[in-house]
């Protein structure tokens, strides 16, 4: 599948990480939709284990609140895993600070929920492009 | 309310809260709307309890607290329930002065929001369940009467 611009989806795997599940439904099905193969972790720890485990995606839907390991706790620990992956936040804050704290984690990009298909988008055409 | 009203209100509701959910029906998942608002019913019950009893809770946790309504934002907000959200942003605001009456106006705030949506997303799909089913009526009608010569332009569109 063609996003324009040249980016093609078809070959990507996305992880999502959140721990709500209406989110991780909505979520899944946007990838889904788009033809992203997707896999669904509900917090910060899932999501470092599985990279642990050897599995590796092109991009990563970081919640910012999750029990266990938060958003900002994980992206840390990924990069510092050496995980190159595009990591994007999506969360519910909406303070400077909150989100300044959440990027300096180590996140490719920012998006404030809801997450809709051009927010997608628009995060996937930065994959492509620092690709 | 009368019909015109209803349908008003229900088509304005449409256009702006499911627009991204109806685009993510599809054959294997048909039902996606009305399983994602299933979801989020339940979900919001579970929230709005563990909120309710965080607020009895001597002396409260407003951690905790701050924790359960970015839940109930992040949800609401993902379904496009606006109102629910705004309702949220506020009791946000309480959490961070730990102004416990605040807080406890504020969720009586968000119930009445969350009811007002459940009544609209119940009319909602009253609707277009009528509607599917005028639709499976003209198809199932269509069909008997193109076995005859003369159709109806029932038919035609």
């Amino acid at each position: 599948m063609n996003i324009g611009g040249g980016a093609k989806v078809s070959n990507m795997r996305a992880l999502v990480v959140d721990d709500n599940m209406v989110n991780q439904t909505i979520h899944h099905r946007l990838l889904q939709n788009l033809g992203i193969e997707n896999q669904v972790v509900k917090n910060g720890k899932e999501a470092v284990d599985v990279h642990s485990s050897g599995k590796y995606f092109d991009l990563i839907l970081m919640d910012m609140d999750m029990p266990i390991m938060n958003g900002i706790e994980a992206t840390r620990t990924l990069r510092a895993m050496g995980i190159r992956s595009t990591i994007a936040g999506v969360s519910t804050r909406s303070l400077d600070q909150e989100k300044q704290e959440f990027m300096e984690a180590g996140l490719d990009d920012y998006q404030e929920k809801p997450l809709t298909k051009a927010k997608l988008v628009s995060i996937l055409h930065k994959i492509n492009h620092s690709g | 309310m009368d019909r015109n009203h209803l349908k008003h209100q229900v088509l304005n509701m449409r256009r702006s809260l499911f627009d991204q959910l109806e685009e993510l029906k599809d054959d294997a998942n048909p039902n996606f709307v009305e399983e994602i608002v299933t979801l989020f019913y339940t979900d919001s019950a579970r929230l709005i309890q563990n909120i309710e009893q965080a607020l009895v809770n001597k002396p409260i946790d407003f951690v905790r607290l701050d924790d359960m309504l970015h839940q109930f934002k992040g949800s609401s907000s993902s379904i496009g329930a606006k109102k629910v959200k705004e309702a949220c942003t506020q009791f946000g605001e309480y959490i961070s002065a730990e102004n416990a009456e605040g807080c406890t106006r504020a969720l009586q705030l968000i119930k009445q929001e969350y009811a007002v949506l459940r009544r609209k997303l119940e009319t909602y799909f009253q609707v277009y369940r009528w509607r599917d089913n005028l639709d499976k009526l003209r198809l199932h009608i269509c069909s008997d009467l193109h076995k005859e010569p003369s159709g109806l332009a029932i038919c035609e569109n």
